[in-house]
């Protein structure tokens, strides 16, 4: 494994990324996202395949009716991200070809990783955001269903965590 | 048009964040939940305080309007059952939905599974949404903040969660130090 340029220090990056939270509530209203990005796309996808389907289902409407669930706001915050992370990583020296380099996680790690999405995009879908939308930016507002939602993933994840101790030695 | 711009532009500043806090990385992010590497809380407590006191000052100096913001509703028990569905699915990948996106930007195929997984994982519940409803929706509780809740002012409990958020940070260090 080559040596990977060491991130920056976690205090001062938190508060840039405060600093970007608090410029997203002043400039739109609202926080950060990313488990809706997801959803929106779903949705999109579904409405596509077998529009009944998506008619059935509330929550899919949900994401259908302000237009376009393609360019939805976090959809496209979602590709900046993207962009952004993709730039930092490159500028930084710290992008890590797992594609075609002899760092490929193993097979185990991918089905966890896999496992791990679907349990988390079904939390999200039900607790109506994630560790982004939900916690950073409901936290920040102080919304008691925030806090709810960030106690119980945070002790979700002790508890289970010694149980998953071989996938993370 | 605009608000797409600003939606690629705080998306980037959001994802350059991340990835500079190595929160791309999943046995970093994991190394939290063994209390082996404390980036997660560190970062996200600090970008927490931050917000929270840019907005409550904010509104002081008459720079924003704190009730203009849109406050995530509380449904106490779809969001005590998804978090902690959630977190178990955190520990598993090492990654949550955004920091998905960083990893995979970073050239990580683990973050390409994970996403792949966030995307069932919403698409099942959109398909078992007939079904799960009437749990989705219940417990409402409407916009219900901390002061609501507590009867404090604003600004008392402000400052009580920054005193609590920067003894966690506080503490963290300390624990750091002596190892």
């Amino acid at each position: 494994m080559r040596p990977l340029r060491s991130y920056a220090e976690p205090h001062a990056t938190g508060v840039c990324l405060g600093l970007v939270l608090l410029a997203c509530f002043a400039l739109t209203g609202q926080g950060l996202g990313a488990s809706g990005a997801f959803a929106s796309v779903a949705s999109g996808v579904i409405a596509a395949v077998s529009p009944e389907t998506a008619a059935h289902s509330a929550y899919f409407r949900s994401y259908l009716q302000d237009g376009s669930p393609w360019t939805a706001w976090l959809v496209v915050e979602i590709m900046g991200v993207l962009v952004g992370a993709a730039a930092s990583a490159a500028l930084a020296g710290r992008t890590r070809l797992t594609f075609v380099r002899a760092v490929r996680p193993s097979g185990g790690r991918l089905f966890a990783g896999l496992a791990g999405g679907i349990l988390m995009g079904v939390g999200a879908a039900l607790a109506r955001g994630c560790t982004s939308g939900l916690a950073l930016s409901g936290g920040a507002l102080l919304s008691v269903g925030a806090w709810i939602f960030m106690v119980a993933l945070f002790l979700a994840g002790f508890l289970a965590a010694p149980l998953l101790r071989r996938l993370w030695p | 048009m605009n608000d797409l711009l600003i939606a690629g532009g705080i998306g980037v500043a959001f994802g350059w964040a991340l990835e500079c806090a190595g929160l791309g990385d999943p046995p970093k992010l994991a190394g939290q939940f063994y209390l082996r590497d404390f980036t997660v809380l560190k970062v996200m407590l600090s970008a927490m305080l931050t917000a929270m006191l840019g907005v409550f000052w904010g509104g002081r100096l008459g720079m924003l309007d704190p009730n203009a913001l849109y406050v995530p509703e509380t449904y106490l028990l779809p969001q005590l059952v998804g978090g902690l569905v959630f977190g178990l699915g955190f520990v598993l990948s090492g990654l949550c939905p955004g920091t998905s996106c960083v990893a995979l930007a970073s050239g990580r195929v683990e973050g390409a599974a994970t996403m792949l997984g966030l995307f069932v994982g919403v698409l099942l519940v959109g398909l078992a949404f007939p079904e799960i409803e009437p749990f989705y929706r219940s417990t409402p509780h409407g916009t219900l903040t901390l002061q609501r809740l507590t009867g404090l002012p604003y600004g008392i409990v402000v400052a009580l969660v920054t005193v609590i958020g920067v003894s966690m940070l506080a503490w963290i260090a300390k624990r750091e130090a002596a190892r």
